[in-house]
C-alpha cells in the first residue's frame, strides 16, 4: 500500500492502530519527496535526519500513551516563512541565505506538540510575494498536474507537495490567496482562516494585517482537523483572538438543509473563465439539491479590492522587510565602502525583481505626500469592502464562488505581465481585506484536464459553516490525483 | 541702535521608563550587563518576531501624562518610523504619531519669583534603540541590543520658553514630578532623561516665528544652558550679518562649548510613519483611567502644605526638601524614627548639602539610610557625642552608611561625662594657661573660649562644651 496516496486523518489512524510506525510513515514520505521532487521542486530543504529523530520520539510518546491526537506521527511539511529553531527558513530569499532562527513559530510548535513529524521547508514566491511560486530564489515549483504549468502562489511548494503525495499535508500562509490559489490550480483544499484565529508569531512577515497561517491537504476533513490544532490563543501575537470555538472537526456533516448560500453576480465578469463559471454554479446546483438555500446578490466593491490590497500590503511589506539589510543574518555584499552603500549593495543583491516592486511600490504610497491620497484611501476601501461583506452576512451562511479567474496558467506567462498577475487575486484579496475565512477545494476540472477550484467564504470566525458547505459539496465528487500520480500505482 | 532679540525655546524630552521590562518583550531593562544578554528575538528584531505591549508602560506614560495635566487619549495607537540605522534591529522604531498617549498638558514653571506655564503638546511611548560600540583592534562597529525596546516617553513641549533658566526650571519641573511618580531616575549624565532643544530668535515685539534649529547632546542643565546661550548668539549673529537661519540638527560638543549641523531639512528623512499592524490600538478604559489617578502620590505643592503644618519648620527649609523627592523621603523616614523635624532638616539642609557640594552629588546620589541619621540624632539628644564629633560621625555616614552607635564605641568617641577627669585636665590647662585663667578673672569673660578650646583639645574633642564651661568657672 502507498502510504502517502492516503489522507492525514486516515494515516493518522493506521499509526494508531499500529498496523503503520511512525519511522514507516516518515520513510514514506521522504522517500517520495527523493523519487518525486526533483520533478516538481516543492521543497527548498529537506531535514531526513532530524524527521527520523523525531519519529522515533513520537514513536515512544504514542507507545506510552502520551500523544492521542488524530496526526500524531504523520508526516508534514511546512512553508518557508515560518521559523524553525535550528532550521534554515529563506522565505525562498536570497537576502535570507543562511539564516537559522533560535525559535520556532507558533503554528509549527503546536503541530509538533500535538505530534506531528516535519520533514521539510517547501518553495514559495519570494516573501510570499507572487501568485506562481516562480519568483522563489531557489527556482520555480511545478504543477503536478501539468509540469509545464505554475503551482500557483505563493504557498506553491506547500499545495504541489500535497498533490504530488510527497507529504499527506502542509502548511501555507495566505496574504491574498496564498493558500486558496495554489490549493485550486494544484486540486488540493486549502483553509485561509479568520484574521487573528492562528498565531503569526515567527511567521515571517509579508502584510502583517493581512496574513494568516493554514493548512492545505487532499480533503476537508484534514484541513479542519489540522486547523483545529493550529488555531490556538496565542499572547506573544498581540492579533491573536483568544476563542473556543474551534472545533472545527464538528461541523463535517454532509448536511446543508436550510443553509442559505449567496452567489455574488458582480464575480461573474468576463474575466472569469467560462468552465470555471459554470463549474460554481455546478457547485450551487449541487447544494441546492441538498437542501441549501441559493441566491444571488450584488456585493460590491469587488472593482477596488486589487487596488487596495497591493497598496496595503506593499506599505506594510516595504516596512517588514526593512530589517533585511545584511547587518545582522542573511545575505551581505561582499564588497562596500560604507554603511550606506553596504545596505544598497546587500538589498539589491539580496531582493529579487518582485519584491523590489513592491517595497519601491510600498514605500510611495507610505511617502509623505502621498499617504492619505493612498494609503488611507485604501484603508477606507478596506473598512467598505469589510461593510459589504457585513451585509452580505445578514442574509447568508456562507458565500460561494471562484477562487481565481483561471486555471494554473503556463509557467512564465504571467511574470512578463504583473498587472495580469495582480488581477488574478481578484476573487481571494477581497476575502484577506475583510479578515474573513476562506476555503478552498476542487470543483471539477477544465479542458485541458487543470483542476478548478471551489471558494466559499465565511463570516468572521465562522469557519465551521465553510467547513461544513465544503464538506457536503466534496461528498459529490471524490477527490481527483494528477494522472502522473495516480500512475505511479498502476 | 541695535535691535533686540527674543529667543523662543521648545523641548523635546525624552525620559527612560523604570519599568522592568522592556516595552514590547519580557528582557530585562537593567542598565549595565555584557552586550546583548538582555536581548531576545523580538528585541533584536529577528524575522517573525511579534511586539507584545507592556501595560506598564502605559500605566507610567499616563501618569506623568495626568501630573503635567495632559489630557488623555483613551484609544491611543502605535505607529512605525521607518528609517535604517544599524542600532535600529528592524529598521523602524515603534513610536507614536497620530495618537500619541498625552496630549494638551501644562505645567507651571517659576523663575525670578515670576510664575508662567509651559504648555506640553504631547507625550508619546516609544522603543529606544541599541548602542553602536566601535572596536578600535578590527576598526569595526559592533551592536549592543541590551538597551533596545527600553521603554521611552517623549514629552514635547509647546516653544513657550524664552530662555536658558526658563527652560532650567521647566526641565528641573518635569524631573521633579516624574521622580515624585517613581516613573525614572531622570539622570541626564546617564542618559535616562534626554532634551533636545529647538530654538529660534526674533525681534522682540514680533509674532512670528523665526526658523528654528533643533539641538541634540545636551548631557546637563550646564551643557543645556550654554548650548542655548551659544545657539541664541550664533543665530543672532547670521540676522545681523543678513544671513538666514538655517532649519538643521546640530550637535552640541560641550567640551569645545561648541555646536555644528548634522543634517539640514533638505536631507532630512520621510520617515513614511504609519499604523504599526503588529499591535492592537491602546484601550484605556474609564477604571483603568481612576485606578492610575488614584494611585497618583502626593506632588511636591500637597507636600509642601503637609509639612508646614506637620512639621512646623521654616518655609525655606520645607523648599529645599520637597525640591527632591530622595530629600523628601529621607526627611519623612527619619522622623518616622522618632527624630525630632527640625532637627532632621538640619542634617539634610546644612551637613548633607555641604558634603554634596564637596563630592558634586545630586540628591538622588544619596546612598545613606534614615535609620543612621535617626541613629545620630538619637546620640546627640542623649549627650552621647558632642556636635563636631557628631559632624565627624555623620561624614562617615554620609560615605559609607555606618551605623553610628557602632562606629563611636569602636573609636570611643563618646564624650566623657567622668567630673574627675575633667577637672584634672582643666586644672592642668589653667596651670599652663596664667594669663588667659587671670584675664577670666579678671571680667573679660571672652577669654574663656581660648581655655575651653584647650580643653577640648587635651581631651581629644572627647568632652561636651558647656560642662568643660561650667568646670572652668568653677575652678577660678
Amino acid at each position: 500500500m502507498d502510504l502517502m496516496s492516503l489522507t492525514a486523518v486516515e494515516l493518522g489512524k493506521k499509526i494508531h492502530a499500529g498496523e503503520v510506525s511512525v519511522k514507516e510513515a516518515v520513510q514514506a514520505c521522504l522517500s517520495h519527496i527523493e523519487t518525486y521532487d526533483k520533478e516538481y521542486n516543492c521543497f527548498v530543504s529537506v531535514d531526513t535526519e532530524r524527521a527520523y529523530q523525531q519519529a522515533e520520539e513520537i514513536q515512544k510518546k504514542m507507545d506510552a500513551g502520551k500523544l492521542t491526537g488524530p496526526l500524531a506521527g504523520v508526516p508534514v511539511a511546512v512553508k518557508d516563512n515560518m521559523c524553525m529553531a535550528g532550521s534554515l527558513t529563506t522565505c525562498s530569499s536570497k537576502i535570507l541565505s543562511g539564516f537559522v532562527p533560535t525559535y520556532t513559530s507558533d503554528a509549527v510548535l503546536k503541530l509538533q506538540e500535538a505530534g506531528a513529524v516535519i520533514v521539510g521547508k517547501t518553495n514559495m514566491d519570494e516573501f510570499a510575494m507572487g501568485s506562481t511560486t516562480e519568483t522563489s530564489y531557489y527556482g520555480e515549483t511545478k504543477n503536478p498536474w501539468d509540469t509545464t504549468r505554475v503551482p500557483g502562489g505563493s504557498s506553491g511548494g506547500s499545495a504541489a507537495a500535497v498533490a504530488a503525495e510527497e507529504v499527506p499535508y502542509a502548511l501555507g500562509s495566505d496574504t491574498g490567496g496564498s493558500i486558496r490559489q495554489p490549493a485550486a490550480f494544484c486540486g488540493v483544499t486549502g483553509i485561509k482562516p479568520t484574521y487573528g484565529r492562528v498565531s503569526r508569531y515567527g511567521l515571517i512577515a509579508y502584510g502583517s494585517s493581512l496574513d494568516q497561517i493554514g493548512p492545505l491537504a487532499k480533503d476537508v476533513t484534514d484541513c479542519a482537523t489540522v486547523l483545529e490544532i493550529i488555531s490556538q490563543y496565542d499572547p506573544k501575537d498581540s492579533t491573536s483572538v483568544n476563542r473556543n470555538d474551534n472545533h472545527f472537526t464538528e461541523a463535517l456533516t454532509d448536511n446543508v438543509k436550510g443553509m442559505h448560500i449567496g452567489l455574488p453576480r458582480d464575480y461573474f465578469t468576463d474575466g472569469l473563465e467560462p468552465e470555471i463559471w459554470d463549474a460554481v454554479y455546478h457547485a450551487a446546483k449541487v447544494l441546492e439539491e441538498k437542501g441549501a438555500v441559493i441566491e444571488e446578490f450584488d456585493l460590491g466593491m469587488v472593482e477596488y479590492a486589487i487596488p487596495a490590497y497591493y497598496i496595503i500590503a506593499s506599505a506594510e511589506a516595504s516596512s517588514n522587510l526593512e530589517r533585511f539589510d545584511g547587518v545582522k543574518y542573511g545575505y551581505r555584499t561582499k564588497e562596500y565602502t560604507d554603511l550606506h552603500n553596504m545596505y544598497k549593495k546587500s538589498r539589491s543583491e539580496g531582493f529579487g525583481a518582485e519584491v523590489k516592486r513592491r517595497i519601491m511600490l510600498g514605500s510611495f504610497v507610505l511617502s509623505s505626500g502621498y499617504y492619505d491620497a493612498y494609503y488611507v484611501k485604501a484603508l477606507k476601501v478596506k473598512a467598505m469592502i469589510k461593510q459589504a461583506y457585513d451585509r452580505a452576512f445578514e442574509k447568508y451562511d456562507v458565500i460561494l464562488g471562484p477562487v481565481a479567474p483561471t486555471t494554473a496558467l503556463k509557467l512564465g506567462e504571467s511574470l512578463s505581465d504583473p498587472i495580469k498577475m495582480y488581477l488574478g487575486d481578484v476573487y481571494t484579496v477581497p476575502v484577506n481585506l475583510a479578515g474573513l475565512p476562506g476555503i478552498s477545494l476542487p470543483g471539477g476540472y477544465d479542458q485541458s484536464g487543470m483542476p478548478i477550484g471551489i471558494q466559499f467564504v465565511g463570516n468572521a470566525f465562522e469557519e465551521k459553516k465553510i467547513i461544513q458547505a465544503a464538506y457536503a459539496l466534496e461528498q459529490t465528487g471524490s477527490y481527483h490525483r494528477p494522472k502522473k500520480v495516480a500512475e505511479r500505482r498502476l | 541702535m541695535s535691535k533686540t532679540y527674543e529667543t523662543v525655546i521648545g523641548l523635546e524630552v525624552h525620559v527612560e521608563l523604570a519599568t522592568k521590562t522592556k516595552i514590547f518583550c519580557g528582557c530585562s531593562t537593567e542598565f549595565g550587563g555584557e552586550p546583548n544578554t538582555h536581548t531576545c528575538p523580538v528585541c533584536t528584531g529577528m524575522p517573525g518576531s511579534l511586539p507584545v505591549l507592556n501595560k506598564a508602560v502605559v500605566e507610567k506614560a499616563v501618569a506623568v501624562g495626568l501630573a503635567t495635566n495632559c489630557t488623555i487619549t483613551q484609544n491611543c495607537k502605535f505607529d512605525r518610523k521607518n528609517y535604517f540605522y544599524p542600532d535600529n534591529p528592524q529598521n523602524y522604531q515603534i513610536s507614536q504619531l497620530y495618537y500619541p498617549i498625552c496630549r494638551d498638558g501644562k505645567v507651571e514653571i517659576e523663575t525670578d519669583g515670576k510664575k508662567k506655564f509651559v504648555r506640553i503638546h504631547e507625550i508619546h511611548m516609544e522603543e529606544d534603540a541599541g548602542k553602536l560600540v566601535h572596536d578600535p583592534y578590527t576598526d569595526s562597529s559592533l551592536v549592543d541590543f541590551n538597551r533596545s525596546g527600553v521603554p521611552l516617553i517623549e514629552i514635547v513641549s509647546e516653544p513657550d520658553m524664552r530662555s536658558a533658566e526658563e527652560v532650567i526650571a521647566y526641565l528641573e519641573k518635569l524631573r521633579l514630578i516624574i521622580q515624585y511618580l517613581g516613573t525614572s531616575d531622570c539622570k541626564l549624565n546617564e542618559g535616562s532623561m534626554r532634551a533636545d532643544v529647538n530654538l529660534s530668535v526674533r525681534e522682540a515685539g514680533t509674532e512670528e516665528f523665526g526658523t528654528r534649529t533643533e539641538t541634540k547632546n545636551l548631557n546637563s542643565f550646564k551643557a543645556i544652558a550654554r548650548a542655548i546661550e551659544h545657539e541664541r548668539e550664533r543665530q543672532i549673529d547670521l540676522l545681523e550679518s543678513g544671513e538666514p537661519v538655517i532649519q538643521e540638527t546640530r550637535r552640541w560638543d560641550d567640551n569645545q562649548e561648541y555646536s555644528y549641523a548634522m543634517r539640514s531639512k533638505e536631507d532630512a528623512q520621510d520617515y513614511r510613519y504609519f499604523p504599526d499592524p503588529d499591535l492592537v490600538p491602546v484601550h484605556i478604559t474609564d477604571e483603568w483611567l481612576e485606578e492610575i489617578r488614584n494611585a497618583q502620590p502626593e506632588f511636591r505643592d500637597e507636600k509642601k502644605l503637609r509639612y508646614k503644618e506637620e512639621y512646623q519648620i521654616p518655609d525655606y527649609d520645607i523648599d529645599i526638601l520637597t525640591n527632591s523627592k530622595k530629600l523628601a523621603d529621607l526627611f519623612e523616614a527619619t522622623i518616622a524614627l522618632g527624630a525630632q523635624p527640625k532637627k532632621v532638616s538640619n542634617w539634610l539642609m546644612v551637613e548633607t548639602m555641604r558634603l554634596m557640594k564637596e563630592h558634586s552629588m545630586d540628591p538622588e546620589d544619596l546612598t545613606f539610610s534614615a535609620k543612621n541619621l535617626a541613629g545620630l540624632i538619637r546620640l546627640t539628644d542623649d549627650k552621647v557625642i558632642n556636635s563636631s564629633v557628631a559632624k565627624e560621625v555623620f561624614e562617615k555616614i554620609f560615605t559609607d552608611d555606618i551605623d553610628p552607635e557602632a562606629y563611636v564605641k569602636e573609636h570611643g568617641l563618646a564624650t566623657v561625662n567622668d567630673e574627675d577627669t575633667l577637672k584634672k585636665v582643666v586644672e592642668e590647662v589653667i596651670a599652663k594657661n596664667p594669663k588667659a585663667a587671670d584675664d577670666v578673672r579678671s571680667g573679660k569673660d571672652k577669654a574663656i573660649g581660648a581655655l575651653v578650646g584647650q580643653t577640648m583639645k587635651a581631651m581629644h574633642g572627647k568632652a561636651d562644651p558647656s560642662a568643660v564651661n561650667q568646670m572652668i568657672r568653677k575652678l577660678l
